[in-house]
């Protein structure tokens, strides 16, 4: 069954989705500016530059904000509910939005220390999601 | 600005007519028309949002193209289009069009026929990544949203929410307040989707949808069409409008959670008129979901940033009867139906006229503000009565 939730690694995504295959999350850093940035583009939101390079991150992240989904009709979803979307502060400095999972949702907190961790989707697609640190 | 509402219309309002939306557009229209005291020939400028889209499916009801035959109106001006300021971004660009002396007078739209369109398999079936409606794999920002089933401004809004809560304090109880208000208001709108009453009890034992927000804090998808007539005369004087976003257009990167561009939209209304908050008489306040309304409240500063809570509290401030600032009148998206921001436009006008009927609120009111948009959408008019 195709899965129309995952995205199509392109020509510019390609190295951040073999790298999760992997075990490892990526972002992306401006050579010029230094600036770290997330989502990846081929050149730096801050300065414009295209001096871009991939860094493996850290791994470690903040909780931001958070929700408990729990009515998603689209498959594979009615299977999982319910679960946790989550807004996290990467070490690094840039915010993504992901999964935290093996935490009960009382024990949710704004601020909590997270860990990266994956979550393999299909051959193509692992996803970057997070743990409690 | 020189700019005025000069008429109003809508057409019929349900949960799922199965009428064709052009239909529906022309009733509002031709309606707006007439209570402007217009005739079709006199309309020189076309306006509406988003424009013809064809996904997701009800999301727009008619384009200009389709109005602009089907009316058979000579154009001085017309625009649509959905990067814009919220859906009232394309009235704010029609009263820039009279100001300026591109047309006369500006025919706006806004239909939606999404309770009809999501008939067959509810609102899964026309998100994207459904495979269906959308009919595409994720890409553009949502190839970061939708792998991680976060696929609607439901989960996006619910986190904004949570970290309000977090950081102010706000609860349940409080954001419920929005939602009671809003059905009180819609059991005096004959118009409305969902009229019977509700209790707190009713709200805090619904399912949740996306956490902190359960069912009722989510807007019911309609049909409908809503049109306005912007003239420079009219009953209704358009005193400012506001538009800004200082900050990045993005739902997860945006820089602050606990508020959205309402935040810049609403301070600058502000600075482009002698009137403040404290003359406002009724306030109406997308809520596309419940939390946005609590945005708006703090953004236009008629309580301070991370009060919203604590002013909605248990009600009173809000409520149409005696209430300090009367808010969505009509019952907002919530109960009245989503018609996707005209319908606040309309009851602005309507109560500012008076003829809001059962749902009229005391006092003969004078100031009235219409918001529209979330996350990086905002839009927003202050309108006197002349
Ligand atoms: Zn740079």
């Amino acid at each position: 069954m195709t899965r129309y939730d995952l995205p199509a690694p392109d020509l510019e995504t390609e190295p951040y989705w073999t790298a999760a295959r992997e075990g490892r999350l990526l972002i992306k850093r401006c050579r010029s500016c230094g600036q770290p940035f997330f989502y990846p583009r081929p050149f730096c939101p801050k300065c414009w530059s295209d001096d871009v390079e991939w860094e493996e991150a850290s791994g470690r992240a903040t909780l931001y904000t958070w929700s408990v989904v729990r009515q998603n009709d689209l498959p594979p979803w009615p299977t999982r509910v319910p679960y946790v979307a989550a807004v996290v502060d990467l070490e690094e400095g840039p915010r993504m939005l992901t999964n935290v999972e093996g935490c009960e949702p009382e024990d949710l907190e704004a601020g909590m220390a997270l860990k990266v961790a994956f979550r393999q989707e299909t051959d193509e697609i692992t996803l970057p999601v997070f743990r409690p640190a | 600005m020189r700019a005025a509402i000069s008429g109003i219309g809508q057409s019929d309002v349900g949960r799922r007519l199965f009428r064709d939306p052009l239909e529906l557009t022309i009733d509002a229209c031709l309606e707006a028309i007439a209570d402007a005291g217009l005739d079709r020939s006199d309309i020189d400028g076309l306006s509406t949002y988003p424009g013809n889209m064809a996904i997701p499916p009800g999301f727009s009801g008619a384009g200009i193209t389709e109005v602009h035959d089907v009316l058979r109106l000579n154009l001085n001006w017309f625009n649509g289009g959905i990067e814009a300021p919220g859906q009232l971004g394309s009235v704010i660009l029609a009263c820039m069009a009279v100001e300026s002396g591109l047309a006369n007078h500006v025919l706006c739209f806004r239909t939606v026929w999404e309770g009809t369109a999501q008939a067959g398999g509810g609102r899964s079936a026309v998100m994207p990544g459904s495979g269906r409606g959308g009919g595409y794999r994720a890409d553009g920002f949502m190839q970061w949203f939708l792998p991680y089933g976060a696929p609607s401004a439901a989960n996006w809004i619910a986190m904004y929410a949570q970290r309000h809560f977090h950081e102010y304090g706000t609860t349940r109880e409080q954001l419920a307040q929005i939602a009671l208000n809003g059905r009180r208001n819609a059991a005096l709108n004959p118009k409305a989707i969902y009229r019977e009453p509700m209790t707190l009890d009713d709200y805090l034992n619904v399912r949740m949808i996306s956490s902190p927000l359960c069912l009722y804090d989510c807007d019911v998808p309609s049909d409908g069409s809503t049109a306005v007539v912007v003239s420079r005369e009219g009953p209704v004087n358009v005193e400012s409008v506001a538009t800004a976003i200082r900050g990045r257009p993005s739902w997860d990167q945006w820089d602050d959670l606990t508020t959205m561009a309402a935040r810049d939209a609403g301070a600058d209304l502000w600075a482009r008129t002698s009137l403040t908050a404290a003359d406002v008489d009724v306030a109406e306040l997308y809520d596309g979901f419940s939390f946005i309304t609590m945005v708006w409240l703090e953004a236009l500063g008629f309580c301070g940033k991370g009060e919203g809570g604590a002013f909605v509290e248990g009600g009173a401030n809000i409520a149409s009867d005696g209430g300090v600032l009367p808010l969505n009148t009509h019952g907002g998206q919530l109960s009245a139906g989503r018609l996707h921001g005209y319908g606040f436009l309309h009851e602005a006008v309507a109560q500012l006229r008076g003829i809001a009927g059962e749902r009229q609120v005391p006092g003969d009111p004078e100031v009235a503000v219409a918001a529209a948009g979330g996350g990086p959408l905002a839009g927003c008019l202050l309108l006197t009565r002349r």
